[in-house]
């Protein structure tokens, strides 16, 4: 039996342990707003939060989750109104939307970290999260919008 | 009839009782917006097949155009706010059902494409408010007894003197009455506008920030399967045979089942179904591709280049005149296929009952999918249902015209008494879709005594996308593909009513149509544009040279006869900074390109350190019509100049004996945040019909980036992508 948290509430999985966290969230916790875009690592829209950190649930195994907090999209903000989905919707980021969960995970877990990041902290933090439709300018000046002014 | 709660923003189905037309009244509530459903014991209004006010007020619209990331769930409302006098948001949007009357007048179809929603919706949504608001007024001024002069509305309510109604309560009025519709109404003019040409945000925008929109792959029925498909390895295969013992052992793997492309593994999640298909064996017919290369295509086509083909356009007497230069110049430019890897792989969900079939599926061409699929059960076409769920980007992906994803998911939920829903890896989309076509073209040309273009032949060579399927007689003319040619010919062309905006003395093109074997070739964001605009702007920059003229110069002088082009070429110069010197490394680009009438221009500015460059910097300037979102207008532009860039630099689909070689991301970079360069969008003022921006902004992205490395490097690179030229973009 493998246990974890997801947005706070108690989850447990029985059996194959190297179910990716992301089937797991979409098929069996039935929590969509996770998306599955490559498998592997490589476009980040399965983005989510295991004790803070930004990972790749579609190579992140329900065994390696084992008793630690994910959060998911559905669960970063009381009311969806986290600051970076606030940010997200002020700038009109999405254009088709379905990268964006991801996206936003991504700049949540970069903020968290690095309240002041120059363009190129942000970069090097959002280069592995594609989008199709070209929202970047928007993502960027949204996280912009966001940072906090250097001390 | 299935709950249909847990499909999320599609959830809470209507079913509205009617006067009249019951069967157009039911409708799916699409996300977004903030309209009331209060539950309607009394008859709305129905305005015509796609409005609807009910006795509460509230207004409906039956829209008919699919949202894939293009905006029309928010033009759609803001066309009917603006004549009907209410609040955009408070309007509510249902998914009207595919059938005849909500067609497209364009094409006839259930189907949106082409960046022509706008252009299409203009008159008819701003009519249909006026009729309905002019209805309510004219009801009130019945029921005032007062001059119909002396009513007004607005903000949803009719006023004349100190007497006030709600449109909810003119409702049960104009319907007691009997008050006509009015066939003809005066339409605002712009400078009266208060709803378009303003900022609108998206009108499903919060669910795009919050995890609630619903996608296709997000749908989930009860009791539904999900299925992998094990696909031939050679484009094109059939299953001969197949074993499943190892993946029947697989936990949550139901069954294994053959259809014509594959094998699918049915399971109760998508990753059992996955593990059950990587399990199966499967003997292959691996079909008739198995000798095609995309390098055979391009030795083939190149011959071809060479040799006379269908005249397509020939003004002038190019041929003479180059029969008399001496060595006219001569360029060759190949483009490869491409892919185009939405986020959201395809998938579809069908239900496949005796008499009926329901599909969830992310299609932007409905009718398609319900006549094929209908087809296919031998079902009248009114008993499939095609719901639809938001869809993760297309880029023409989703037009399919074989409707290809949803009919798989049809085949393989055909028998099951469950809903199955086919989900796609990324493997397979990259390796079993639907293509940009490969193309090559051959272009001679001279210049006269000023150094400006005198004739210009070009051989346009490619698969055609449009020959023998449906769409055949509108968009083949004597055998010619207009979407092959798009971009290239200077006088409108079959249904194309406008041409390149330039005027060479001497202009011939051809173009041979090779036959359609190998990968399927589909409609590929900006279609023609996306290589016709490398080639033709492209040498039109090598020509430029050749002349010793400013490339700016050239097109300006070119395009002199079109004012629409002149004025985005002027403001185009001016903003971009054309004449500033630039330093060292760096270089500059200008591509100006007319696509479905709308003319665009762009100057792309690149740095360049040894094998790296970047694009730091790209200046656009439309010609849209009235700009009815310009928040809109500028997410679009970016967008296209986005995935210009991205296949310009690195984007390529290799066919290698009937083999797919790219599988993933890593093989099939598309463009990246960090790559992105600083875009700046100017819209032309003016008060014209809006035409479309969806695709346009794609069309001179390349060419002016190509060009741009030219004045970086001087050199020309003429087969792409980029990077295969020891050139990688930073």
């Amino acid at each position: 039996m493998i246990k974890f948290t997801v947005n706070g509430e108690a989850h447990s999985v029985e059996g194959d342990g190297t179910l990716p966290l992301l089937w797991y969230l979409r098929d069996i916790a039935g929590m969509t707003g996770t998306k599955y875009g490559c498998g592997a690592g490589l476009c980040g829209a399965c983005t989510v939060h295991l004790d803070g950190e930004a990972v790749r649930s579609c190579v992140t195994s329900v065994a390696a989750a084992e008793g630690k907090a994910v959060t998911t999209i559905e669960g970063l903000a009381e009311n969806a109104d986290h600051p970076v989905q606030q940010a997200w919707a002020k700038h009109q980021v999405p254009q088709c939307g379905y990268c964006q969960p991801g996206q936003i995970m991504q700049a949540a877990a970069l903020l968290a970290k690095t309240p002041s990041p120059d363009t190129d902290a942000i970069d090097g933090a959002m280069a592995g999260n594609l989008c199709r439709c070209g929202t970047y300018p928007r993502i960027k000046a949204a996280i912009l919008d966001l940072a906090e002014p250097a001390s | 009839m299935a709950d249909t709660t847990n499909i999320g923003s599609l959830s809470r189905r209507a079913f509205l009782k009617s006067s009249g037309a019951a069967a157009l009244l039911v409708g799916f509530a699409l996300p977004g917006g903030s309209g009331s459903r209060a539950a309607r014991a009394e008859a709305p209004l129905q305005v015509n097949a796609f409005l609807r006010i009910d006795t509460d007020g509230t207004v409906t619209i039956l829209a008919n155009h699919s949202e894939f990331g293009n905006g029309a769930y928010t033009i759609i409302p803001m066309l009917v706010a603006e004549e009907l006098e209410v609040p955009w948001e408070s309007i509510r949007l249902e998914a009207a059902p595919t059938r005849p009357e909500y067609y497209s007048p364009v094409f006839g179809e259930y189907l949106t494409a082409g960046s022509i929603t706008v252009f299409s919706l203009w008159e008819p949504l701003r009519t249909a408010g006026a009729q309905a608001k002019a209805m309510l007024m004219d009801a009130a001024a019945a029921e005032w007894d007062v001059p119909p002069e002396q009513v007004t509305a607005q903000v949803g309510v009719v006023r004349a003197g100190d007497r006030q109604a709600g449109y909810g309560e003119l409702v049960a009025v104009a319907q007691a009455r009997n008050i006509p519709l009015r066939e003809s109404v005066t339409l605002k003019t712009p400078a009266d506008f208060t709803v378009l040409g303003r900022d609108r945000r998206r009108f499903e925008g919060r669910s795009k920030v919050t995890g609630e929109a619903r996608f296709g792959i997000d749908i989930k029925l009860p009791g539904m399967l999900y299925a992998s498909i094990l696909r031939s390895p050679a484009y094109g295969g059939r299953p001969q045979s197949f074993e499943d013992s190892e993946t029947l052992k697989v936990p949550g793997v139901v069954k294994a089942k053959a259809i014509s492309n594959g094998v699918a593994v049915l399971a109760t999640n998508y990753w059992s179904a996955r593990k059950g298909r990587d399990a199966l064996t499967v003997t292959w017919d691996e079909g008739p591709n198995t000798g095609l290369s995309s390098e055979g295509f391009f030795e083939e086509y190149r011959v071809l280049a060479d040799k006379p083909g269908m005249l397509a356009e020939d003004i002038g007497d190019s041929l003479s005149v180059l029969a008399a230069v001496q060595k006219p110049l001569e360029a060759v430019y190949e483009l490869p296929y491409l892919a185009h890897v939405t986020l959201e792989p395809m998938n579809a969900t069908a239900r496949v009952e005796t008499d009926r079939c329901e599909i969830w599926s992310g299609t932007q061409y409905q009718s398609n999918d319900q006549e094929r699929v209908a087809a296919l059960l031998g079902l009248p076409q009114q008993a499939v249902t095609i719901h639809r769920p938001l869809m993760g980007g297309s880029f023409g992906r989703r037009s399919s015209k074989t409707a290809d994803f949803t009919i798989e998911a049809v085949e393989v939920a055909r028998g099951e008494s469950v809903p199955v829903q086919v989900i796609w890896s990324r493997e397979e989309d990259v390796r079993s879709g639907f293509y940009r076509p490969l193309f090559v073209h051959k272009l001679r040309g001279t210049v006269d005594d000023d150094g400006m273009p005198l004739a210009w032949h070009q051989t346009v060579v490619g698969q055609s996308i449009m020959q023998h399927t449906k769409h055949d007689p509108a968009y083949m003319v004597d055998g010619m593909d207009i979407y092959s040619l798009d971009g290239c010919l200077q006088e409108p062309f079959g249904v194309f009513s406008y041409g390149t905006s330039y005027a060479i003395p001497n202009h011939r093109v051809e173009t041979h149509n090779p036959p359609k074997v190998g990968v399927a070739p589909q409609e590929w964001r900006s279609v023609g544009h996306s290589h016709t605009g490398v080639a033709y702007e492209c040498f039109l920059d090598e020509l430029a040279y050749a002349g010793g003229r400013d490339s700016f110069d050239v097109r300006q002088h070119l395009a002199r006869g079109n004012a629409r082009m002149s004025a985005v070429l002027a403001m185009l110069r001016e903003k971009s900074d054309w004449d500033a010197p630039l330093p060292e490394g760096w270089g500059r680009g200008v591509a100006a390109r007319v696509y479905s009438v709308t003319p665009i221009a762009q100057v792309a500015e690149v740095s360049t350190d040894d094998g790296n460059y970047r694009v730091e910097r790209v200046v656009c300037v439309v010609d849209c019509g009235f700009a009815v979102n310009p928040l809109n207008i500028e997410a679009q532009l970016q967008g296209g100049i986005a995935m210009g860039l991205s296949a310009v630099a690195g984007e390529e689909i290799v066919l290698e004996r009937g083999r797919i070689l790219q599988s993933n991301y890593h093989d099939y970079p598309v463009l990246r945040l960090n790559q992105m360069p600083r875009i700046e969008v100017h819209i032309i003022d003016s008060q014209e019909v809006p035409t479309g921006v969806g695709e346009q902004a794609l069309a001179p992205t390349a060419p002016a980036v190509l060009n741009a490395l030219f004045a970086a490097t001087g050199r020309r690179i003429r087969r792409l992508p980029i990077r295969h030229h020891g050139l990688q973009l930073s």
